[in-house]
């Protein structure tokens, strides 16, 4: 496989697991984060930092990183969502939460600034990322399944009725926000060990809405279509890459003419299944074959 | 049961509650009326934990009654919210199991759903249909329903009427009574002041915040306050 190929599989699989870990959150509770590239920054800083200046395990300082970000969203989750702020004020309080991480990582002098840190080895191979993706999607797809996706769901279509079932609302959500914050730490962990070279203006809202832009464009509450907007949304830009300034343009439009022709997102609530799509070709070869006769 | 005690809530400057003070008594039907705006609906979503008051105290069973809303209902206390708040894209049968969310008694939930088929027959028919599909007397009684598979021992319902036929209407109130029959207590909140005070024991009208006039439901029937104000009767 080129180098040039492998990049982009490589950014586009780590991208995979930040954007996964936000649709657990977005797609299922219904709530808009416009700070997610904070947690990815945390994520990069903590587990950079640690193999850089403490020679710490790669893998341990990956863990380090997805903590470190879970417990930031935890600071960050438990009086905005103890206060049960509705989505817009939400989704605005993130985003002031996400420029003031930004901001923290560009005076702090352990993170050296603007200058951000060079140099950092080059651990996060394909092969590693796309282990620790299959991983993140298993652990994801389990976690909307569970007790805890269930009560996310009844929490997303009607949080009242929710809460006169007994559903602790706060704790459903706060959950939702750690796991989608691990998951944004472990990916920003292995951005850091991939590109070798992090610095605060990586991280801005820039990032933050293009994170929650894959998940409403997959379809909020689908896992796959999260995977397959993100896959789609990193490579149409490299493909595009002959027609220069205009592919941001041809992105742009994509994303625009995703809402408005399936406004519900690319699969909606529906996950991909093999055993459905081979149903449905079956079905529809079957149904033209009769057709012809 | 049930005491609250000077209770006050606040909607940021808008003084929503005033003072309200009321009992409801184990085993009763009790009946808050008043016009649209008057403050029933911030009533029963205080009661059930959704609105937190600015002051006064709410004791239930001798006990202060926690903030947060899922405690509450594990206590036994349900709100059955207005406009239903079923969920639509759920079957009947699964808004039902919702409503059973904190049992862990199978037995006791087959039970409670048999119990709920005789209650209201309409709902054995619309079992595996989806909730939004209903009419909307229909999904009144399914979220009646889904309140009473927490197996409350108090019913919170708040304009179990709104927006339904007269004859649902009627169902609807022939139907509490059979709740109220079989032991629930009730704390009824209705713009249908007639029917509301005609069933209940002991009743509150609520006025822009305010409890106005209280007493037993036949009493304010003949209240001629109450009589002008809300049964549109002059003489």
């Amino acid at each position: 496989m080129g180098y040039y190929i492998s990049g982009i599989l490589t950014i586009c699989l780590i991208y995979v697991i930040s954007n996964v870990g936000l649709s657990v959150f977005t797609g299922f509770t219904g709530l808009f984060s416009l700070g997610h590239a904070a947690f990815f920054a945390v994520g990069a800083y903590t587990a950079a930092i640690l193999t850089y200046f403490y020679n710490v395990n790669f893998y341990l300082a990956l863990l380090a990183g997805g903590l470190m970000s879970g417990l930031v969203a935890l600071v960050i989750g438990y009086p905005t969502l103890r206060a049960k702020l509705r989505s817009d004020y939400f989704a605005i309080a993130t985003l002031g939460f996400g420029e003031a991480i930004r901001v923290l990582l560009e005076n702090l002098s352990i993170t050296q600034g603007a200058r951000g840190l060079p140099g950092i080895a080059n651990y996060a191979t394909l092969p590693v990322v796309a282990a620790i993706t299959v991983i993140t999607v298993w652990i994801a797809v389990n976690f909307t399944h569970s007790r805890q996706g269930r009560e996310a769901i009844a929490v997303r279509e009607d949080f009242v009725a929710a809460e006169m079932m007994g559903i602790n609302i706060f704790a459903v959500r706060l959950r939702s926000l750690i796991f989608s914050a691990v998951c944004g730490g472990i990916a920003g962990g292995l951005f850091a060990h991939y590109i070798s070279f992090i610095q605060p203006s990586m991280f801005t809202s820039y990032l933050s809405t293009q994170m929650t832009a894959s998940v409403v464009a997959g379809g909020m509450g689908s896992i796959t279509g999260t995977v397959l907007a993100t896959i789609i949304f990193i490579a149409i830009p490299e493909i595009l890459r002959v027609a220069s300034i205009w592919r941001l343009v041809a992105y742009g439009l994509l994303l625009v003419l995703i809402m408005t022709f399936r406004p519900q997102g690319l699969f909606g609530y529906r996950e991909l299944s093999l055993g459905r799509s081979w149903k449905y070709l079956r079905e529809n070869t079957l149904m033209r074959a009769k057709g012809r006769k | 049961m049930l005491e609250i005690n000077k209770l006050n809530v606040k909607y940021g400057q808008i003084h929503a509650l005033h003072d309200v003070s009321l009992k409801v008594d184990t085993g009763r039907v009790v009946a808050v009326v008043g016009a649209n705006g008057a403050g029933k609906t911030t009533l029963m979503m205080t009661l059930a934990g959704l609105l937190t008051p600015s002051d006064g105290e709410i004791t239930y069973e001798g006990k202060p009654l926690p903030k947060a809303a899922y405690k509450i209902v594990g206590l036994g206390i349900c709100l059955v919210p207005e406009r239903r708040r079923l969920y639509a894209n759920l079957t009947v049968k699964e808004n039902l199991l919702m409503g059973a969310y904190l049992r862990k008694d199978k037995e006791g939930i087959a039970g409670d759903m048999e119990r709920m088929y005789q209650l209201f027959p309409i709902i054995k028919e619309r079992l595996g249909q989806y909730a939004g599909t209903l009419s909307g007397g229909e999904q009144q009684m399914v979220a009646i329903a889904r309140g009473l598979m927490s197996r409350p021992k108090l019913l919170l319902l708040d304009e179990p009427s709104l927006g339904l036929a007269p004859i649902m209407v009627e169902n609807m109130f022939r139907a509490i009574k059979e709740i109220s029959a079989q032991g629930v207590t009730i704390l009824l909140a209705e713009q249908n002041a007639f029917q509301a005070l005609d069933m209940s024991d002991e009743a509150f009208v609520l006025e822009t915040g305010r409890i106005i006039v209280s007493g037993s439901g036949k009493d304010l029937l003949n209240d001629p306050l109450v009589r002008k104000a809300y049964l549109g009767i002059s003489h």
